[in-house]
């Protein structure tokens, strides 16, 4: 008989919620073993989830996972938490409807970039758009591992996969800059590399009322190995990586004596140390600014001209979609009366039959 | 038909009466004709009416694409459709004549507004000359009125614009019509009060011209005999008009108000179901969430999350829209979560025809999901029957947890017929399985009466699991690709979908209990098909009528039943769907009636068909 070990039953043993019990990770951790492969960066995001969820004192039972399809999806039979292994590219779809259902509920979306930005672009754009209540997760390792090694919306240009063995002719997308273009109200990208990082944005995430889109760079051992590997190390990353920290210049690199300024909207980099560029020329960060543009500006910086940015991009207080679907509904109850259906079905012209 | 004496003049008795008002699409007549609908219902008689819209979104005045018509067909209770042919034809200009005259009864009334048969829009219709003047309608009784200018005349007095007191003379015809008919003209002032409270202007020109067209009517010597139309023996209670979309609508939120549960309605834009998004949309005060998705797979997506988290998700669609939701269907037979999937049938494939019924979905329902991937069919019979069967869909979803599809079409969707408002207190208690407690749960720990799972949304202490696309162990909900395993669940899916027959009313037979024709249909071919077996009934033939609103599971008796009949003609809107499914099930000599034009089947076309078997050896 061969069974995998993922899914389904709760961990019986485990007590029910008491809201007077600190939770800890181990109330997070699901009895199933984790099946990814040895070296896989979802293992660092899955340990950082399990770490951040205590600290957001919401009892388990109100948590749900809902996935798609790939590598990442596989994560909600991992948390011991409510979990839907849903289908390619639609959790956000079906994330939305678990809110209009119970906009109670903490509801994290778990998916990748082949199922959120190839086959559930639609979904997640329309998500973010409408500011649902949602924490989304989009682990980007640039391939597709799951179906075993094609290239990805997010493959580099010219990348050579099993199904481009002359190289990818595809631009790639650039998901924080999609998710700004849909007027995302938290916008975050991190790296799985980095689990300090991983743990702060992830718990910023988690915070943020409305949808919280979050880029996760994450290594594929198998298929697309050291693709951030630039990114990896605080100390090889000096240089190619830039922290974005709200009301702060941006600064990076060595003793952070490298800066970002903008000509014309087009961004350069300054040697502090050489240039005779003021370090109050730099570009300074704005998470809260209402226009999407510096955001955007930064979300397009790569390797190897500029260094890559990581933190959040835009943090913004906007009503929230299940909140404003709630408010209509109490407000129409306070408007016309709570729904009475013996009204409803007389409503109208009627006449009787004797 | 007998005679009485009435304002001088011959009022005839008749049973039933068809008419249609048909004139621009700016020329109101989808309301006059509901408002003729309202009339004829309060004075008793058993309506039922079709709009038949143009397809463009506006198409220029006066042209044959600008059509906008509305039958109905009332009078005793053997009224069940709209009509074959009406027998008075109100045309307000030369394109509506040219576009109805072809269905209209030889001999039968032809009204027309005269002043709109002008050179310009006799040229717009195709006209090459006045068909009023050049003796073309001399199978008809033509009644020509002026309509324009009584009309101008009636509301001289009233102070709003000139083009305003024009769009008044829809209210005309409808006075003439009512005289007509001898129907009385209070009910509709009283709703023009209503309708109009905040702008008396506009309620007294459409008053005034009501009356002025009742008035003519009565006094001229244009009109030498009028009807009366016989009152219906319907069941007693209080009655309301409804059409297949509202009644869908309404049957989801009691249901879901019967249910104890939230409804979360997940749509998208698309004739012919949009109706059932904004009638739900207006009633947030039931609690209903409508969610206006992306596209249809995030509608049915968004349905499956809500009823995951203790919510009744329910989507609907029609045609292609259907297609795309497809995948989600799996999911939710897979995760058995209840799930309420309303079809608005039109004609297909692809775009097909958008404004036109067709009842061809019914494999797609039954089968067209990948995988062995059963799941409820249900299928309206008519506008009221909505209500009802949306009733079921929720109350099987839930009780079965189980995806439900139920089938409309745009001939349901958009005709309107008395319903019988149900005592809430009557109908069914709906039993939820939400009893889980922590103690023993397994996601798939099965009812073993139901085989239903228990459903525990998120929110619930001590129940935490994940449920999902993949297969799942028996009763434990781990993932598992066991073949034996997998081979269990395939069978306990169908079987708990196969046991709903245990749970559904028995096919009835309406006429002979047994002899040379029965006829079998589902869906919107049940008026044509009780008015034809009525009718050859009532001339002692050998025939009966079996609907079916349960199309998965069947009703348990159909095996007994088939038996008793030489032959089965099957009757619907497709090329011999449900056919198949029947040939599959039982041996019996059946013949198939079908009919793929985009209109609902004639009384006459089953009548024909019944004779023809009738008359064979």
């Amino acid at each position: 008989m061969s069974k995998t070990t993922t899914g389904g039953a709760p961990d019986t043993a485990a007590p029910a919620s008491d809201c007077l019990r600190v939770l800890t990770r181990q109330d997070f951790q699901s009895p199933q073993t984790v099946r990814w492969c040895p070296g896989c960066g979802d293992y660092s995001i899955l340990a950082q989830i399990q770490r951040v969820l205590p600290e957001l004192r919401v009892p388990r039972e109100n948590f749900v996972f809902v996935s798609g399809i790939g590598c990442s999806s596989r994560l909600p039979y991992y948390v011991n938490t409510y979990g839907f292994h849903t289908i390619h590219g639609r959790a956000p779809a079906v994330a939305t409807g678990v809110k209009c259902a119970n906009p109670n509920l903490s509801v994290w979306v778990v998916t990748g970039d082949g199922d959120g930005l190839s086959i559930g672009t639609n979904h997640l754009i329309h998500t973010i758009r409408r500011n649902v209540d949602l924490n989304i997760l989009l682990f980007n390792n640039r391939i597709y591992g799951l179906t075993k090694g094609q290239y990805s919306p997010t493959s580099e240009f010219g990348k050579k996969t099993k199904s481009s063995p002359m190289g990818t002719i595809e631009q790639p997308i650039r998901p924080i800059q999609m998710a700004l273009a849909a007027e995302g109200t938290f916008v975050a990208r991190t790296i799985a590399a980095d689990p300090a990082h991983l743990r702060e944005t992830l718990e910023r995430a988690a915070r943020h009322r409305g949808t919280s889109f979050v880029e996760i760079l994450q290594n594929c051992r198998v298929f697309n190995d050291g693709t951030f590997d630039d990114l990896k190390g605080r100390d090889a990353a000096e240089d190619d990586r830039i922290l974005l920290r709200h009301g702060e210049p941006l600064r990076f690199g060595a003793g952070e004596r490298k800066g970002i300024t903008a000509r014309n909207l087009t961004p350069q980099i300054v040697d502090l140390d050489s240039s005779e560029t003021p370090a109050g020329d730099l570009l300074v960060h704005d998470e809260r600014a209402n226009s999407p543009a510096l955001a955007a500006l930064l979300a397009a910086l790569e390797p190897p001209e500029f260094p890559v940015a990581l933190g959040v991009f835009r943090a913004l207080d906007r009503p929230t979609y299940d909140s404003l679907l709630s408010a209509q509904i109490t407000g129409a109850a306070e408007q016309r009366g709570q729904g009475d259906v013996r009204q409803l079905l007389n409503a109208g012209t009627t006449w009787e039959v004797e | 038909m007998s005679t009485a004496p009435g304002n001088g003049r011959e009022l005839l008795q008749v049973q039933h009466a068809t008419v249609r008002f048909a004139g621009d699409s700016g020329d109101g007549m989808q309301l006059v004709g509901s408002q003729f609908a309202d009339i004829a219902s309060l004075s008793g008689s058993a309506i039922c009416s079709f709009p038949d819209f143009p397809s463009d979104i506006r198409a220029p005045v006066g042209t044959l694409g600008g059509v906008s018509g509305y039958q109905l067909s009332f009078g005793d209770q053997h009224v069940t459709t709209p009509g074959d042919a009406p027998f008075v034809l109100v045309a307000m200009n030369p394109a509506a004549l040219k576009v109805c005259l072809p269905e209209l009864q030889k001999g039968g009334i032809v009204i027309a507004n005269e002043d709109a048969f002008t050179s310009a829009n006799l040229q717009k219709a195709d006209y090459g000359a006045n068909p009023l003047e050049d003796g073309s309608l001399d199978d008809y009784r033509l009644i020509p009125v002026p309509m324009s200018r009584l009309n101008d005349e009636a509301t001289a007095a009233s102070s709003i614009p000139k083009s305003q007191r024009e769009r008044c003379k829809n209210f005309f015809a409808l006075g003439l019509t009512l005289w007509l008919y001898d129907r009385p003209l209070q009910p509709l002032l009283e709703w023009l009060m209503r309708k109009f409270q905040r702008v008396p202007e506009v309620m007294a020109a459409n008053a005034a011209s009501l009356r002025a067209g009742y008035n003519f009517a009565n006094t001229t010597e244009l009109f030498r005999v009028h009807f009366q139309v016989a009152q219906a023996k319907l069941p007693p209670g209080r009655y309301r008009r409804v059409t297949g979309n509202e009644a869908l609508a309404l049957g989801c939120i009691v249901g879901c108000h019967r249910a104890g549960r939230p409804l979360v309605y997940a749509s998208y834009p698309i004739t012919p179901a949009s109706e059932v998004l904004h009638e739900l949309a207006k009633h947030k005060e039931f609690g209903v969430r409508v969610m206006q998705a992306e596209d249809e797979i995030a509608a049915c997506c968004a349905a499956i999350g809500a009823s995951f988290a203790g919510a009744i998700g329910i989507t609907g669609s029609s045609g292609p829209g259907m297609a795309l939701k497809t995948e989600a269907l799996g999911l939710a037979v897979m995760t058995e979560l209840p799930l309420v999937v309303l079809n608005v049938q039109r004609a297909g494939p692809s775009t097909g025809m958008p404004t036109k019924t067709e009842q061809a979905d019914l494999l797609m329902a039954l089968h067209g999901r990948h995988g062995e991937s059963p799941a409820v069919v249900l299928a309206a019979a008519s506008a009221g029957d909505c209500f009802h069967m949306a009733f079921e869909a929720v109350r099987l979803a839930t009780k079965y947890m189980t995806p439900v599809l139920l089938l409309s079409d745009s001939f349901l969707a958009n005709s309107a017929e008395p319903f019988r408002i149900p005592d809430i207190s009557s109908l069914p208690e709906l039993c939820v399985p939400l009893t889980a407690t922590p103690e023993n749960f397994a996601p798939y720990r099965r009812d073993p009466q139901t085989l239903a799972r228990p459903w525990v949304p998120p929110g619930t202490p001590g129940m935490e699991h994940r449920i999902g696309g993949l297969e799942k162990e028996d009763v434990t909900g781990i993932v598992s690709y066991d073949g034996g395993n997998h081979t269990r669940m395939v069978a306990l899916r169908a079987d708990k979908v196969a046991r709903i027959a245990a749970d559904i009313p028995l096919a009835e037979l309406v006429g002979a209990e047994r002899g040379q024709v029965l006829v079998v249909g589902w869906g919107s071919s049940y008026g044509a098909i009780a008015a034809a077996v009525d009718e050859l009934r009532r001339e002692d033939q050998p025939v009966a009528h079996l609907h079916l609103r349960y199309l998965n599971p069947l009703p348990r008796n159909l095996g007994e039943l088939f038996p008793r009949f030489e032959r089965i003609l099957i009757v619907e809107g497709n090329r011999g769907q449900l056919k198949t499914i029947l040939r599959d099930q039982f041996t019996a000599s059946f013949l198939q009636l079908n009919k793929v034009d985009g209109r609902p089947f004639l009384i006459r076309e089953v009548r024909t068909a019944i004779q023809e078997l009738l008359s064979r050896e």
